[in-house]
């Protein structure tokens, strides 16, 4: 699969490059030969049934899954040299009753100060700059389990923000986000890259949204389907018969 | 000791100008806060029935160190509660059924075992009633020396490791999307339990001791806002209790165990009706 129009020679123009990836678990195959091309700055969303291997293939790109076939990564003025990756993981809400505030959650990441004994001023200047790339400093001091999934989404994201990473990989960012939130987080995607020159890959359920905010479309189950446009993909027959025979959205 | 002993006698605390109450109320400040830091962690991971099988495990060893006539069945205690964490660990990560249900089965295997090797051969089970019911005022110089080994041990490992314990205990998605694996971090959590267990079975005893594991944390996460305060009220809960029960028990001759458990499961009652509605 190819986006863009840049045909099949990537050069810098080219962020993130996949090449005949498979990956079985087993003796299950849960993706084969996919290709993909992703250009920088670009909104890429993976869309899919349920079990079609789209958090899996997240999960090659970052690592943490072994594959066959390849991966590569190129960065404008860092040849050779790998991306940074931010990743906001597919998220179930926090125990309510867990005494942990935003600020004791950006410090367990970021700090090897224990955050048992305290955010130190420092790390407070510091989890404000954060939170500010998301409009969030407000949220400082709540407890995680009281955030609603929209401001739950956006203090992840800004943990995904530090370092400013080259390729922002979000999973299912829209499940358990309201109407209002969904918009909100989306427009706060697009403004973010664009002014840290980020290109974002997420997965999603939410068709709504895919033609006012992606570049592109691939449509996966077990393997690639069709890719394209917003309005390419949503409008082909592979689309209508995925997601009608699975019994699925649409 | 004698420092220890000099102090004392200097208090006009009528129950300190006893040795052993000495000794008791020297191990029970040791121990305060070495329950309250690891009863956060106990609580926030949702190990508290984990915590008591370790209980249970580690009268299993005691009677299989009795059998093999070790001399200090507690060592055996330690070594077997520490396969026996491990051992669950493995099975866990491997199974498909839930944790209690895992946690049932080791931890009635565990007391089967220990009760039918406690009993081979027609022997009695009398002699096991301590570590039932645990007896601090028992303790042993030597044995606080221990307990302050293992509390130097556990800060630090809390100093290094806390961050990553808290991160996958809340969230195990972001820990590991953070590069941070569970299992090692976890393993040494759980070996670490192991070994307070077991060194505070003859104590404090079995059937009483998961409630110094749990309700410090409990109680703390009834009033806390944030981690600091949830370590902090945690460990001054456990010590508020320590002092308490010991000080009730000695005054009402009662078991010094019980009555700091239910010190504790008052401060629970306390923390809970003054908790903030939300």
């Amino acid at each position: 699969m190819n986006f863009g129009s840049h045909g099949g020679s990537c050069g810098h123009s080219c962020c993130l490059r996949i090449q005949n990836l498979s990956v079985a678990i087993g003796s299950d195959t849960i993706l084969k030969d996919i290709d993909l091309h992703m250009h920088c700055g670009e909104l890429v969303a993976l869309i899919g049934p349920n079990g079609a291997g789209k958090s899996t293939l997240l999960k090659a790109i970052l690592g943490q899954q072994e594959y066959d076939g390849i991966i590569s990564f190129s960065v404008p003025g860092q040849r050779a040299r790998k991306a940074k990756i931010g990743y906001v993981p597919q998220s179930p809400a926090f125990d309510p009753g867990d005494p942990v505030t935003v600020a004791d959650l950006f410090a367990c990441c970021m700090s090897k100060r224990p955050a048992f004994l305290g955010v130190s001023k420092t790390m407070r200047q510091k989890v404000l700059v954060c939170l500010e790339r998301v409009h969030g400093e407000d949220l400082i001091d709540k407890r995680v389990g009281t955030l609603s999934g929209g401001e739950l989404q956006r203090v992840l994201l800004a943990l995904a923000l530090e370092p400013i990473p080259n390729i922002l990989i979000l999973d299912e960012p829209l499940s358990g986000v309201d109407v209002e939130g969904i918009e909100t987080l989306m427009d706060m995607l697009d403004e973010i890259r664009h002014s840290y020159d980020l290109s974002i890959l997420m997965t999603t359920h939410d068709f709504g949204i895919l033609p006012r905010y992606a570049d592109q479309v691939a449509l996966i189950d077990r393997g690639l389907i069709t890719q394209g446009t917003p309005v390419e993909v949503l409008g082909s027959e592979a689309f209508r018969t995925v997601f009608n025979r699975k019994g699925g959205i649409l | 000791m004698e420092l220890w002993y000099a102090i004392c006698n200097l208090l006009p605390i009528e129950m300190l100008q006893w040795d052993f109450m000495k000794n008791a109320f020297l191990a029970v400040l040791l121990m305060a806060p070495l329950f309250g830091l690891t009863s956060t962690m106990i609580v926030t991971g949702k190990m508290s029935f984990f915590s008591d099988a370790l209980g249970h495990s580690a009268f299993t060893g005691i009677a299989i160190g009795c059998i093999c006539g070790i001399a200090a069945p507690t060592w055996a205690a330690v070594l077997f509660s520490v396969l026996f964490s491990l051992l669950f660990s493995y099975v866990r990560s491997r199974s498909n059924q839930a944790a209690d249900t895992l946690i049932g089965v080791f931890s009635s295997t565990a007391v089967a075992l220990g009760i039918f090797i406690a009993t081979l051969g027609g022997g009695s089970f009398t002699k096991y009633n301590k570590y039932l019911i645990g007896d601090i005022l028992s303790v042993t110089p030597t044995e606080i020396g221990l307990l302050g080994l293992v509390l130097v041990f556990v800060t630090v490992f809390w100093i290094c490791y806390s961050n990553r314990l808290t991160l996958t205990s809340i969230h195990p998605q972001l820990a590991s999307s953070r590069g941070i694996s569970a299992g090692l971090t976890q393993t040494v959590f759980t070996v670490a339990i192991a070994v307070i267990v077991t060194l505070a079975i003859s104590w404090i005893g079995l059937l009483i001791l998961n409630s110094l594991l749990v309700l410090p944390g409990a109680s703390s996460r009834n009033v806390s806002k944030n981690l600091r305060q949830y370590s902090l009220f945690s460990v001054l809960f456990a010590l508020l209790a320590g002092v308490a029960g010991l000080s009730v028990s000695y005054y009402l001759g009662t078991s010094a165990g019980a009555a700091i458990s239910l010190v504790l499961a008052l401060i629970f009652a306390v923390s809970f009706s003054t908790r903030k509605h939300r």
